[in-house]
This record gives structure tokens, sequence and C-alpha cells, in this order.
């Protein structure tokens, strides 16, 4: 069964596809308000500022990669290559754990820097780094577990479903985090 | 096709056959748990969340009838209340100071979030979009389940926070930082704001999925020939009401998290050098701001009050037109209007902070963008009024209460318009004035929308109706007794008596007051019992209640009339029906009502 169905009104998107946009629009809405208090923040006194870790110039390219790998991954589901499909599924996977690795390795970085994210010597302008950059990590990992959800429930269900509209939901989430890590990126660079 | 069928086909369930819709009862093996508990019926959840909503409305009530008992009776002693309530709320008979500002933070907090933004968009969202949009459930089910879930998780949590030994958090509904922020400074911001936190985070998390469902239902599950223009006003209400959720809350959760930080990781958000008298030291915290948090907290602090009060606007809509039996006055200015409250609602939020340090001219335009809000509000009120003039119109207690809410409306709307000043504010600011103004507003007035929602759609609920007598004697006196408690309150606001204080009776400035306050306890107390009544009332109306004998008993136009009287899980047996015209066909062409299914005839135009 094909993802939209038609009416009188012409195409219409699938409801969990909707439901994955108005839910984007309201993450974006929590890092807008977290991106805010960063710029009300960095006007008033005592905001230190510091050079970004390079490492999160390789997180950048490993998660642009897995965006990739995700894109690809669709196709060949649609084109029923479903070994090519599992295999880049399973590099996309890697590749998102491993972006939350690099980003963790960031914060560590940082800290030894003597650029104090928490505790007592900390100052907001790295605590925000690490709310903001941790809870874009946390959604990045989100969009793993659900890919292993879909792949156990692939594996474990006795009905062979072709339907694309799950992993075309998780793929869109994934180019949306992807995109957001972009923003963050920038809005880091320009507004220190 | 329609997107239910996308949805059917694709489910587990397809070989169900639910698109088709023959005998529903048969095909889900349905055990008391997946019917009563898990359920994924979008009427059973709506429910589950009126119920749930409910047992917090005592709980939250009984809160402020305990809290008006220190305020009216200071020196009064009630040594029964301590055997009862314990050494934490009551020693030597009187609330103590540190149960009494619990009291106050725990009724608000449950008032505002748990009441009248899950138990009323919670309830009725959940009933009336699939209903009244021609869907056989939202859009996500199992969402919407979770939604509950976690909303039941939040009030776990929340009434636990009660019994802890340092008691439920005290610092205001609004949670502002420092006092918040730091355990040492009370002790309800030790364990008690913990899980206030963890309490206030879950029931982000229900409202969001719950937000989200909302809308995706509304733009997505219409029913064939359900234009946007021909949905009901409840419909148009409760989707803003979804958008203004899905897109304040986040914010909301964002100041949380950098709170949680700040209170458990050391940060300085919103912390600075402050120094503590409790443990008389400094904090090692540098350059903090407090104001920050009031900034998230008010981004959906303001939105949240039209959050509480749309759905209750768009209920009462429909209803005075229903009984009215006239078309709604002014369709699309309703639609317009319900639009530019909600764009204007994120454009406010500083309101609250005139006298937190705000530049006086940033402050200037807040107060314009405030005031605009008179503009759709008044455009709102002319239409219910005349909506109802030289209408038909049948008192029943929904009625009555829809009426009441207009009234409500009206005279709490009023008094915005004096704290919408930057330059009165200053006076008036956290006075009773404010108390009195949003508890009438946007408290009493959202439950009255909610009560209105109840009676008036309770026998589609439960296929029974609520005993119409006990129905007015709970609007007599809860009208009344509205206004009695809350009109003296403007008094004492402008005599600039300060919310929040725990014995006005040692203050020279205040003391006058002693008597009205007693007053205005005592009636708080009766307003509440009437509301036992009512629930008593809703209990007894569930199993006993005079039970609905006919498909449409209020001759109503909108889609949830066509279903059987006690609908299966997917509302409608056999096809949905299609949709032919707008929802406010009353009295047109000599017909009392025309339903929404009728085809538009040769002789009409369109609509």
């Amino acid at each position: 069964m094909s993802s939209a169905t038609l009416n009188e009104t012409g195409k219409r998107i699938h409801p969990y596809k909707f439901l994955l946009w108005v839910a984007m629009g309201s993450i974006c809405m929590m890092f807008a308000g977290l991106t805010s208090a960063y710029i009300v923040k960095r006007n008033q006194s005592n905001f230190l500022e510091f050079s970004l870790p390079l490492v999160f110039w390789y997180s950048t390219i490993v998660i642009l990669a897995s965006s990739l790998t995700i894109q690809l991954a669709v196709k060949s589901y649609k084109a029923r290559e479903m070994s090519r499909y599992r295999t880049l599924m399973t590099i996309t996977v890697i590749l998102g754990v491993g972006f939350a690795a690099l980003q963790t390795l960031g914060f560590m970085n940082l800290e030894s820097h003597g650029i104090h994210l928490t505790g007592p010597k900390s100052n907001a302008s790295a605590s925000f780094i690490l709310i903001i950059v941790g809870l874009h990590a946390l959604h990045v990992l989100g969009g793993v577990v659900s890919l292993l959800v879909m792949f156990l429930k692939a594996y474990f269900s006795n009905t062979k479903n072709y339907s694309s509209v799950t992993i075309e939901v998780v793929s869109i989430y994934w180019h949306f985090v992807d995109v957001l890590w972009l923003y963050l990126l920038v809005f880091f660079i320009w507004i220190r | 096709m329609s997107n239910e069928a996308v949805l059917q086909a694709e489910s587990v369930l397809a070989t169900h056959h639910d698109a088709h819709g023959e005998h529903h009862d048969h095909h889900h093996q349905e055990t008391f748990i997946s019917k009563y508990v898990f359920s994924m019926d979008h009427k059973m959840i709506a429910k589950q969340f009126l119920i749930t909503g409910m047992v917090w409305a005592v709980i939250g009530g009984l809160m402020s009838v305990l809290f008006r008992l220190q305020l009216g009776y200071p020196d009064t002693s009630f040594p029964w209340l301590e055997d009862l309530l314990g050494k934490f709320w009551v020693e030597k008979g009187h609330i103590t100071a540190q149960g009494y500002y619990a009291l106050v933070t725990t009724h608000g907090t449950v008032l505002v979030f748990f009441v009248l933004t899950a138990g009323l968009s919670g309830t009725f969202a959940n009933f009336l979009i699939p209903l009244q949009v021609g869907a056989r459930d939202m859009a996500s089910p199992f969402m919407n389940m979770l939604s509950y879930w976690f909303f039941f998780a939040a009030s776990v949590v929340m009434v636990s926070s009660i019994f802890v030994e340092t008691g439920p958090f005290s610092g205001g509904w609004t949670a502002y930082p420092p006092l918040s922020a730091l355990g040492d400074a009370s002790p309800g911001s030790k364990t008690g704001m913990d899980l206030w936190l963890v309490a206030m985070a879950l029931f982000v998390v229900s409202s969001l999925l719950g937000g989200l469902n909302y809308i995706a239902t509304v733009l997505n599950m219409r029913t064939k020939g359900m234009s946007m223009t021909r949905l009901p006003l409840t419909i148009w209400a409760l989707f803003f009401t979804a958008v203004l959720g899905v897109l304040s809350f986040p914010v909301l959760l964002s100041g949380f998290i950098l709170l949680i930080f700040d209170r458990n990781f050391g940060t300085s958000f919103y912390l600075s050098d402050i120094f503590l008298t409790t443990t008389n030291t400094a904090l090692p915290n540098e350059g903090g701001s407090a104001i920050l948090f009031q900034h998230l907290f008010w981004f959906l602090g303001h939105p949240e009050v039209y959050i509480i009060l749309l759905p209750a606007m768009g209920m009462v809509s429909e209803i005075l037109s229903v009984n009215s039996r006239k078309p709604i006055f002014g369709y699309m200015a309703m639609i317009g209007s319900l639009f530019a409250i909600a764009i204007l609602a994120f454009l406010v939020w500083a309101h609250h902070m005139f006298v937190t340090g705000l530049n006086p001219f940033l402050g200037s335009i807040f107060v314009l963008l405030t005031l605009l809000i008179a503009v759709p509000s008044a455009i709102k009120v002319f239409n219910w009024l005349t909506t109802l003039w030289r209408g038909n119109i049948r008192f029943t207690p929904a009625m009555m209460f829809a009426i009441g809410f207009v009234s409500l409306f009206i005279s709490g709307g009023l008094t915005g318009i004096w704290l919408g000043n930057s330059a009165l504010d200053i006076h008036l600011h956290d006075t009773y004035f404010v108390i009195a103004h949003f508890h009438i507003v946007m408290g009493v007035a959202s439950m009255f929308g909610m009560f209105a929602g109840v009676y008036h759609w309770y026998p589609k609920m439960y296929g029974r109706y609520l005993n119409t007598s006990l129905g007015y004697i709970h609007f007599w006196i809860s009208i009344v007794g509205a206004y009695l408690i809350f009109w003296p309150m403007h008094y004492e606001g402008l005599a600039g008596m300060p919310r929040r204080y725990y014995d006005y009776s040692i203050w020279e400035s205040f003391k006058n007051f002693g008597e009205l306050n007693r007053f205005i306890s005592t009636v708080a107390m009766i307003v509440f019992a009437a509301q036992l009544l009512f629930i008593a009332n809703f209990f007894y109306s569930i199993w006993k209640g005079r039970k609905v004998t006919t498909l449409n008993p209020y001759g109503s136009n909108t889609l949830e009339w066509t279903t059987p009287i006690n609908p299966g899980h997917g509302n409608w047996v056999g096809e949905i029906p299609e949709v032919h015209r707008w929802p406010y066909d009353y009295g047109k062409d000599g017909k009392e009502y025309t339903s929404q299914t009728t085809p538009v005839g040769a002789d009409e135009s369109h609509h």
C-alpha cells in the first residue's frame, strides 16, 4: 500500500509522517528556548569565551555520513535489496552511536582543558554546551533506539511488511537531527 | 480512501477490517485490562483523563479549603486537623507556615496543570476530536494511551511528594529560582522540589504526546467532506490549544532542565553568589540570572493560560449555539479571534515581569501587545451574546454553565486590561487583585467550561443523563459563590494586600480585612461542598442515571450524535458518514436543525 492516499483534496501526507513533522516543530522549540537562553546569558557579565573542541568537527562528518547511509538504506529497502539495506542500516546505527561517543569525547576534551561543564567552578557558557549538545546527542540516540526497535520488530514479526512508512519516518527524523546539529554548530561558532 | 484505512491496513490488526466497520464488538477480544486500563480507545482515554482530573480537582480544591481556613480563621485552633494531617501540616491546631506555602504551591500546580490542562483538554480533545471530525480514533491510538499513562505517572510522583518528610515544594507554582534551586533555602525545596520537577517533566511529555495526536488527527483524519471550515468551533479551539501546547511546553522543559542542572550539578544558569542565612555561607556559583528562568517559564506560562481557556471557549461556543437553536454568530470571526489569541499568546509573556527590572520601553511594547488581546476577546464575547440574542434558549445545566462562563469571562477579562498596564502593575503586582483576576477569567471560567462540557456530553460518554436538578443547584452555588469569593479580593488587592502571605492579622494595614477574609473562606467551603455534590451526581449517574433513548437528544448537528448511543471502539457501525455542510444550521428554512450529514438541497446555497 502506498504511503500517501488520495482524496478529494489531492495527495495527503501519511498521519505518522505528519505526527513526526509536528514533533520536530516541538523539538525545534525546545532548542530555540535553549539557544535564546544562551543569547540572553551571553549578553550578561561573566560569560566565558573559549573555542569549540576539534572533535565536534569530526562528529559533524560522522553525522553527515550517517544521513547519507540512511538515505541509501531507504532506497535499497524500496528496491527490496534486503542485504544491502541491512548493511547500510547497521552502518547507520554504528555512526549514530559513534556520533554520541564523539560528542562525549568533546565534553571530556573541554574538561581536560580546565573548562568545567558542571560543578561550582563551571561557567554557564560551558554548561550550555553540555546541555544543548548533550540533549541533541540524546535525540540522536533516540533515533538509534527507534532503528533498533524497527529492526527487532521486523525480526520477530511473523508477517512480512512491505510498507516503507516506518523506515521513511525514521529517516526523516534522522535527517532532522542532522540539520539540527548543523544549526547548533553554526550557532555556537557565530555566537560566542 | 481516507487515512483511516491506511492506518488500519498497515496495522497488524489488518485482518479485523475495522475500516469496514461491521460489528466491532465481536472482533476485539476485549479484556478488562485492554478495555478499562490500557485502553487505546480515545473515548475511554478521555474518561480516564476526566476521572483522574476530578480526583486532582478534589485534592487541589481541598487544599484551597485548608489554606482558606488559615486565612479566614488565623486565631482559631483546629486540633482535630492535627490528628488528621499530622505535625508537618498542622501544629497546635494551626496550619504551619511551611504547610501553608506547600498547600498554596501544590494547589496552583495541580489546578493549572493537572486539572485544567490534562483534565480539560485531555478529556475533551480526546473525546470530541475523533467524534466530531469523523474519525474512528486518533492518528496514533498508542501514543494517545502513552499520553494518559505519562500523566498518570506524573500524578503518582506529584501525590508522593505530598507525603515526603520535608513536604512538597513550597515556593509557588511558578517555581522561581533561587528558592526552587536551593535545597537549603526551604524544606520544600529539598526532596519535594525534586519530585515536583520529575512530575512536571513527565507531565510535559504527556502533553506533547497528546498535543501531537490532536493536531495530526484534526488535520489528517477528517471524514469526507469535512473541510476545515465545516469543523465545529470546539475542534478549532482544541486544535489551537494543541498547537500552543506543542510549541510552548518544550520551552518550559528546557527551563526545567537548566533548573535541574543548577540544583544537582552545580551549574550557574540561575544561581549567583547568594548568601544563605540558613547555612551562613555564600554560594560558590557566579553570574547566574534568576530572571532567565522567568523568561523561559512565562514563555510557556502565558500560552498556558490560553491552553486552559481555549477548550472552554470552544465548548461554550458549541453549547450556546445548540441550546439557543441558532447558528453561532460570526463563525469565521470566532476562528479568526482564536487564531489571533493563539498568536498573541506567544508575544505577551513579559507582562508577568513588569516589575523584574524590565526595560520600561520594552515593557510598553508588551503593554500594547497585551492590550491587543482585548480585541479578539471582545469579538468572542460579542459573538456569544449575539448568538444568545433572541434565541429559543433551552436552559439545560450545560447551557447555564456556558452562560456562566461568558459572564465570568467578561468580568475577569476586564480586570486584565488593568493589569496589562505596566504602570498600574507596579501597584497591583502580586496582590489579591491578580489572584481575583486570574481565578475568575482563567480558573473558574475554565472550570465552568469544563462543567458545561461534562453536562453536555455526558450522555455521549455514558449513555445516561446527569441529574438535572442537582446540576442546577451545582450551577447556582458555583456562580454565586465564585463571585462572592473573588469579587471582594479585588478590593483587598487595590488596598495593596499582597498574595501568598501566611497571616494578615498581624499586619496593621490589612487587619481590617479579617472579617472579609472569614467571609471569603466560608463561601469557599460551601462552594467546595457543592462540587462534591457534582461528583456524587457524576458517579451515581454512570450506573443509575436516566438512560438516553434517542440518538440525538439535543437535536444537534454535529457528528458525534450520529454514532450509536453507546459507541464501540471505532465509533460508527458501518461507513463513517460524509459531511455536506457546516455544523450550525439551526433554524434554517424553518427546520429546527439540519445535521451535518444532510446533503445540501437544490434550493440551498453551499456552505
